[in-house]
């Protein structure tokens, strides 16, 4: 993954259609197309879909993924509401409610901390409560790389995957971006769906058919390799096979398994990958402390301990806010040279 | 009543004679003055940015200067402030050096957040300035409680934050006046109706007819002012302080005015009517103070150019001062996060 150079505006580039970022194969769809047309075929599929959300309907989107939308489906479906991320959740629980399946959009997943708790004491908890499915899903862009500074930056997925009754999953890319986000849509719970910010428009792939999705709670090897495995998400998953391939020039053969979900986690396909390669690295943007990390980590040590043939490592962002400023941003998240050179460690043990 | 940046004298201390709704020809210079500031920094910002040496996101306040240079020069020296992303004129007027300002922009070491945050996202607690987070209405709990310790410890000090139409939905709008209402505190609110909420109208955001209607709802009053009208916000700000510094509680001042440009440089506002900004241009306020004081013969065509050449060589210097200050040190992004040092405690 490619950094935006030092006074590059990469955040806010992708704001405006126009602008056209790096990309390696220029004719294939953009991660962000994904989101799209997972939203307009489930909202084509199912009528009891609608979207819900700020500056989404005559704005189509701070980042445009509702192009043409309100156009097309028209001000019952597209809903624009005043700035009230609590309401706009607690109004999708109770549309959920009365059979509904509403597609909430946080217009950076920033502001998703003001639904903090309609999300995780209502939404959540109403099925184990009293037994009535909440079918809504909570979408919105995350992550750094952008210059964001603290509140425009945050990658929130550890805060909700404490909580029992959510489910949240995190594209790496297109084809995933969308076949999950249609499982999303489909599913009878609330579930989060984490898409990254920079890579709207700087990966490029095939997307599925309208017809396919991609399963929640099924992780999937990015790159198979014997000597060590990479396992992590989102952005994690660029900077994983980045410094894989690097290492293939050296002859090392490093596995990159994208977890995808993060709740629940493919405890399988974790073991599955430790029992291939014996050593570990596992690789997220969001802080060290409290990440889903430790959470892998702690499934090996459970259920593969002795398939280990060294300690697993971890590489994250640093436990700081994230910063503005480009040299501290490069200072605080994780980078291909860093997860190269926690790469040659583990190997070289 | 004075600019901690200029350091007018108080109108007690010097005899002076007002010349028009209380202030003082030099204050109502310093008005003026303060005005083009906040005018050509926000300009050279937006500058900037299509230079591409701003790397966030790069916000501005035309056509409501009158907003923020009216409000704070209401204030007194030991008054706080909490600014938000329009409030480049609060900030300006409280006196933050403005290649500081520039530096915070531009991500650099010697900004006051030394390149952690950006844009308008500063405090300085030497200035009196709080600073906001992105997430709208999360600073009006926060000033209810600087307001609340002067309250508390009988000082005869104000609390004072802004928000915007759009701002005024999200929860702590409603918690922290409400709070701020119930306990009678020394706050001032003032909503800055600028039309629009990003790309969302009024209407969207409240089906009150004005939002100082939302006032009554808490119990406190509530007033419509015109904010292209840099005397009208500013006697309205000074009314609010002096009831909250008298015990009277908060007020909810709406200031109605007009976003002249897009939500941030990225956004070129077609959502937005021609006519209607065409409407609001013949109401700009820093053009009709310079007609009302002209007018009134209380500014010289001379002391207006001077005004303006001052303007602008203080804006270039600066920002020629940022531009080569250093951008911080990697590793130090890592310091910081705990507060270690007796210094930073608030100020007693
Ligand atoms: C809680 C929250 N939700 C969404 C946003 C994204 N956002 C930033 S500014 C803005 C519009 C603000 O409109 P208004 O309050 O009227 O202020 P104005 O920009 O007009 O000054 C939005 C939606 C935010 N900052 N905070
Ligand atoms: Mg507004």
């Amino acid at each position: 993954m490619v950094r935006p150079d030092t006074g590059t505006r990469a955040a806010w580039a992708s704001h405006s259609e126009g602008r056209s970022a790096e990309s390696e194969s220029p004719e294939l769809p953009t991660y962000i197309q994904g989101i799209t047309e997972a939203l307009r075929e489930e909202l084509e599929r199912d009528p009891s879909v609608f979207l819900i959300g700020e500056d989404i309907g005559t704005y189509e989107g701070a980042f445009k993924v509702t192009k043409g939308f309100l156009q097309q489906f028209g001000p019952r479906r597209i809903l624009d509401t005043p700035i009230s991320e609590s309401a706009i959740v607690g109004a999708a629980t109770g549309a959920a409610l009365m059979g509904m399946r509403p597609v909430v959009e946080m217009q950076f997943i920033d502001f998703i901390s003001c639904a903090w708790n309609q999300i995780v004491n209502m939404a959540a908890k109403i099925h184990y409560r009293w037994g009535r499915a909440v079918p809504i899903t909570i979408r919105g862009p995350s992550g750094g790389y952008t210059h964001g500074g603290p509140f425009h930056s945050e990658n929130p997925e550890a805060w909700f995957c404490h909580v029992p009754g959510l489910k949240v999953v995190a594209p790496s890319t297109g084809w995933d971006a969308k076949g999950l986000l249609k499982s999303a849509i489909r599913d009878d719970n609330p579930v989060l769906y984490l898409e990254h910010k920079f890579l709207y428009r700087r990966i490029r792939g095939p997307l599925p058919g309208p017809d396919v999705t991609v399963p929640i709670g099924v992780a999937e090897v990015k790159r198979p390799g014997a000597d060590a495995s990479v396992i992590t998400y989102g952005s994690g998953v660029h900077l994983a096979l980045e410094a894989a391939a690097a290492l293939a020039a050296e002859g090392h053969d490093v596995e990159v398994l994208d977890l995808r979900t993060l709740r629940p986690l493919d405890r399988a396909a974790i073991v599955a990958t430790v029992e291939r390669t014996g050593k570990v690295l596992v690789l997220h943007e969001a802080h060290l402390t409290g990440g889903l990390g430790g959470e892998v980590a702690a499934l090996i040590a459970e259920h593969a301990f002795e398939r280990l043939d060294a300690p697993v490592m971890r590489l994250a962002a640093a436990d700081t806010p994230v910063p503005y400023s480009d040299p501290l941003e490069q200072q605080v998240l994780p980078d291909t040279a860093r997860v190269t050179s926690a790469l040659r460690t583990l190997l070289d043990y | 009543m004075r600019s901690v940046r200029t350091k007018s004298p108080p109108l007690a201390t010097k005899a002076v004679k007002p010349a028009l709704r209380g202030l003082t020809r030099p204050q109502l210079h310093e008005l003026h003055y303060l005005m083009l500031l906040n005018r050509a920094f926000d300009d050279r910002i937006s500058a900037l940015y299509r230079q591409g040496k701003i790397s966030g996101g790069a916000f501005g306040s035309r056509g409501q200067e009158a907003c923020s240079v009216g409000s704070a020069y209401a204030l007194e020296e030991h008054d706080v402030v909490g600014p938000m992303i329009r409030n480049s004129g609060v900030i300006l007027t409280r006196g933050l050096p403005i290649r500081k300002f520039f530096a915070n922009y531009l991500g650099r070491a010697t900004s006051p957040t030394g390149g952690r945050d950006g844009n308008t996202h500063l405090g300085d607690l030497s200035l009196g300035i709080v600073a906001p987070i992105s997430h709208l209405s999360s600073l009006i709990p926060v000033l209810a409680g600087v307001a609340l310790t002067f309250k508390l410890r009988g000082e005869k000090r104000v609390a004072i934050t802004w928000i915007g139409d759009g701002g005024s939905s999200v929860g702590d709008f409603h918690e922290g006046l409400n709070l701020a209402s119930v306990m009678k505190l020394p706050f001032v609110l003032v909503l800055e109706n600028n039309q629009y909420a990003y790309s969302t109208p009024t209407s969207m955001q409240c089906a009150a007819s004005k939002f100082s209607d939302k006032a009554a709802g808490y119990g406190i009053r509530g007033v419509t002012v015109d904010g292209n009208d840099v005397l009208a916000v500013h006697h309205a700000v000074k009314d609010a302080a002096n009831r909250a510094r008298s015990g009277d509680g908060p007020t909810l001042i709406e200031a109605v005015t007009m976003r002249m440009k897009g939500h941030a440089e990225h956004d070129d506002a077609g959502y937005v009517p021609t006519a209607l900004l065409a409407e609001w241009a013949k109401r700009d306020p820093i053009e009709r103070f310079r007609r009302l004081l002209r007018s009134r013969r209380l500014l010289t065509e001379e002391e207006d150019r001077a005004t303006e050449d001052r303007v602008a060589r203080e804006i270039e210097k600066a920002v020629m001062e940022a531009l080569s200050d250093p951008f911080p040190d990697g590793p130090t992004a890592l310091d910081g996060v705990y507060a270690e040092r007796s210094e930073d405690r608030g100020p007693a």
